[in-house]
C-alpha cells in the first residue's frame, strides 16, 4: 500500500494534491486549509468561553473536566452539559448550516446578494410562524413547523414559478423578491391585529433567538445537517462549474438542472432547519460566505469554509449577546450588527482600494 | 466508409413554439474544420448547440459515435465533444490557471481529482493558446483577446477529439480573431482533431475551413469546400449581398469583395 504524499499542482503558488493509494487524490489550497484551522481554533475559543462564562463562572480547567464526564461539583455538570453546551452547538450547527446555505444560494444565482431570501425562504418562514404564533396557536414545536411549512411552501412555489426550460438565477432573484415582499406585508398584518403580547413574543421570534436551546434542539439539528452534508460535499463541484453558465457547465459533463435542483433542496432544507432551531437569524447567511472567501483567497463561494465562518460567527455573536452587553439580547439583533458592519468595512476598504 | 462520428439527422429544432430548423439533416466529416455561416438568425448557432446536446431537438436526432448522444452520460459526452459556448461566466476573482483547470471536470471524480494527465494536458493547452505566462493572473483582470483565449485553452484542456466552437472571434479585434482561427486550424491539422466554428466574418471562413455549411432560414443551402460552393450565387442567396469573389492573395480561397453601392461618388 502506498503512502500518502503532498505535492504542488502548480495551478497557483498555494494549490496542492494529496495523493493516496489507488489514485486517489483531493486538491487543496495551502491558504484556504490555513484559514479553515484558524477558524476551527477561533470555534474553539468560543466553544470553551460559551461554557465557562455566565452567572456562574466556571474555571476553564473544570470545563474540561465536566466535558470528560470528571465534574468538580454536579452543579457545574448541570449548567456546562445541561445548559450551556447545547446552546453553543446550536449556535455552531445553525451558523453552520446558514453559512453552507448562503454559499449555495450565492453561486447558484450568481449574485453575491444571494441568501435563503432569494427564493423567499426566508419571509415564507417567518409568514409561518407568526401565523401559528398569533392565530393558531402552539408550543415552540408547532411554531417550528409552522416556520418550515411556511419556507419550503414558498420555496417550492418560486421554484416552480420561475420555471422555464430550467431555472435562470435572476428569475429566481426577481419571483423570490416579489414572493417575499407579499409575504412580508402578511406578517405586518398579522402583527397590527394581534394582541400587544402575542405580538411581542412574535417579534421575539421574529428576530431570532438561542435562548433555552437545548439537547433535542442539538439532536434535531445535528441529524439534518448530517443528512444533508455528504450531498453538499457531492454536489459543490459540479456546482462550481454551473458559476461559469449552463452551458459551459454542459460543455464540462455537468447535469447543471440535476445539480442545481438537488443543491437548492439541500440548501432549502438547511435553511428549514435553522429557521425551526432558532427563528430566521438574519446576515449570517448573507455574510459568511463574503468574510469567508475575503480570508481564504478563494474564487467563488466555497461552501465548507463558508460553513465554518457561518458556525463561528453565530457562536461569537451569541457570546456577545448574551454577557458583553449590558443586558442579553437576543443574537439575531448583533449578527446584523457584527456582521453588517465588517461587511461594509470589508466592501467599502476593498472599493477604495479597487479604485485607486 | 463508415458514417461520421458527429451527425444529426431529420433535426427540427424550436425554442418553445419557435422553430428555426424543420427537417435538418447535417454530417460533420470526420478531422474537418467545419464552419457554419449564414445571416443573422439563420439558426447557425441553434445548430451548433443542438449538436452539442444543449438544445434538445423536438424531432430527430443527433448521433455521436454511432449512438444517440443522449445515451451517453454526461460526462462521457464531455470527454468526446467540448463546446465553448457563446457567453460564459468567469467565477470572481479565479485564475488562468484554475479556470483552465476546469476543463478537466470531465475526467476526474470525487476522489479522483487531480492526476498527472491533468497538469500534462492544463500545461500543454496553457502553451497552445499561450497564456502559460499568464496563469496567475485574475480573469476578470485580463483584456477581451487574452480572456478569450483563455477560454479556449479550457476547452482545449478538455482533451476532446471533437471540438465545437459558438463564434469564438466575437469581440475580438482583427489581430486576436486572426490569432485564435491559426490556433484552430493548428488544432485541426496536427492534433487531427474535428472542429466545428459558427462565424460571422465569410471571409475568415473562406480561409479556415476544410468544409464550409451556409445556412439561410434555418436550412443548409449549401456544403463543401469553399472553393467549390462559394460564388457571387451563393452570396447573394444566403446573405443577400451582391459582391465579386476573387482570389485570396494569400491563400488562394475566395475572397468576398462586397459590391459597392457609392463606388462612384467616392472614388471621385
Amino acid at each position: 500500500m502506498s503512502r500518502l504524499t503532498v505535492e504542488p499542482t502548480g495551478l497557483s503558488p498555494t494549490a496542492y494534491v494529496l495523493r493516496g493509494p489507488r489514485d486517489a487524490s483531493v486538491r487543496f489550497d495551502r491558504r484556504v486549509l490555513l484559514m479553515c484551522s484558524l477558524l476551527v481554533a477561533v470555534m474553539v475559543a468560543v466553544f470553551l468561553t460559551s461554557l465557562a462564562v455566565g452567572d456562574y463562572t466556571i474555571s476553564a480547567a473544570d470545563v474540561v473536566r465536566t466535558l470528560f464526564g470528571n465534574p468538580p461539583d454536579p452543579l457545574a455538570d448541570f449548567i456546562v452539559n445541561g445548559r450551556r453546551l447545547p446552546r453553543v452547538l446550536v449556535a455552531f450547527l445553525v451558523g453552520g448550516a446558514l453559512g453552507a446555505s448562503g454559499a449555495v444560494f450565492q453561486s447558484l444565482s450568481r449574485n453575491p446578494l444571494g441568501s435563503p431570501d432569494v427564493i423567499g425562504f426566508t419571509s415564507g418562514a417567518s409568514a409561518g410562524a407568526v401565523f401559528v404564533i398569533l392565530v393558531a396557536g402552539g408550543g415552540m414545536l408547532q411554531v417550528a413547523g409552522g416556520a418550515v411549512t411556511g419556507g419550503v411552501v414558498t420555496a417550492v412555489a418560486v421554484y416552480l414559478l420561475a420555471y422555464k426550460r430550467g431555472v435562470q438565477g435572476f428569475r429566481l432573484i426577481l419571483v423570490g423578491i416579489a414572493a417575499g415582499a407579499m409575504l412580508t406585508s402578511g406578517v405586518h398584518y398579522l402583527l397590527m391585529r394581534a394582541e400587544l403580547i402575542q405580538a411581542a413574543s412574535a417579534q421575539v421570534w421574529l428576530t431570532g433567538s438561542l435562548n433555552t436551546r437545548a439537547w433535542d434542539h442539538v439532536t434535531a439539528v445535528g441529524i439534518g445537517v448530517a443528512v444533508i452534508a455528504p450531498l453538499l460535499a457531492v454536489l459543490s463541484r459540479p456546482m462550481r462549474m454551473i458559476e461559469m453558465g449552463d452551458d459551459a457547465a454542459t460543455g464540462l459533463g455537468v447535469d447543471a438542472e440535476r445539480v442545481r435542483l438537488g443543491m437548492l433542496i439541500a440548501a432549502t432544507v438547511l435553511a428549514a432547519i435553522s429557521v425551526a432551531a432558532a427563528g430566521p437569524i438574519a446576515f449570517i447567511a448573507l455574510a459568511a460566505p463574503h468574510l469567508a472567501r475575503r480570508l481564504t483567497g478563494a474564487a467563488g463561494a466555497a461552501v465548507g469554509s463558508a460553513a465554518l465562518m457561518g458556525a463561528a460567527l453565530l457562536g461569537a455573536s451569541d457570546l456577545v449577546a448574551q454577557w458583553v452587553l449590558p443586558s442579553p439580547l437576543p443574537v439575531g439583533v448583533v449578527t446584523v450588527c457584527i456582521g453588517g458592519l465588517y461587511l461594509v468595512w470589508l466592501l467599502a476598504r476593498e472599493g477604495r482600494r479597487n479604485h485607486v | 466508409m463508415s458514417e461520421p462520428r458527429l451527425h444529426g439527422n431529420d433535426l427540427t429544432l424550436a425554442y418553445d413554439e419557435r422553430v428555426i430548423s424543420r427537417g435538418l439533416s447535417v454530417s460533420i466529416p470526420d478531422g474537418s474544420f467545419t464552419v457554419i455561416v449564414g445571416p443573422n438568425a439563420c439558426g447557425k448557432s441553434t445548430l451548433l448547440r443542438a449538436l452539442a446536446r444543449m438544445l434538445k431537438p423536438s424531432a430527430g436526432a443527433v448521433h455521436l459515435d454511432g449512438q444517440l448522444i443522449t445515451r451517453y452520460s454526461t460526462k462521457e459526452a464531455a470527454r468526446r465533444l467540448g463546446l465553448l459556448p457563446q457567453s460564459s461566466v468567469a467565477p470572481e476573482g479565479i485564475t488562468v490557471a484554475d479556470l483552465v483547470s476546469r476543463g478537466r471536470y470531465p475526467h476526474q471524480r470525487l476522489f479522483r481529482q487531480w492526476s498527472a494527465a491533468d497538469t500534462e494536458a492544463v500545461a500543454e493547452a496553457m502553451a497552445n493558446t499561450g497564456v502559460t505566462d499568464l496563469r496567475h493572473r485574475r480573469v476578470d483582470e485580463l483584456s477581451g483577446g487574452q480572456r478569450q483565449r483563455v477560454w479556449l485553452a479550457m476547452v482545449l484542456a478538455q482533451q476532446t477529439p471533437i471540438l465545437l466552437l459558438d463564434e469564438p472571434t466575437t469581440f475580438l479585434d482583427i489581430a486576436h480573431q486572426i490569432e485564435v482561427l491559426d490556433l484552430c486550424h493548428d488544432l485541426h491539422v496536427s492534433h487531427g482533431r474535428t472542429l466545428v466554428a459558427v462565424l460571422h466574418d465569410l471571409n475568415h471562413a473562406c480561409r479556415y475551413a476544410s468544409h464550409l455549411i451556409a445556412m439561410r432560414d434555418g436550412e443548409i443551402v449549401a456544403q463543401g469546400a469553399p472553393g467549390a460552393i462559394v460564388d457571387e450565387t451563393l452570396v447573394r442567396e444566403v446573405f443577400g449581398l451582391n459582391c465579386r469573389i476573387i482570389d485570396d492573395p494569400e491563400t488562394g480561397t475566395p475572397l468576398v469583395i462586397p459590391a459597392a453601392r457609392q463606388a462612384l461618388s467616392t472614388s471621385s
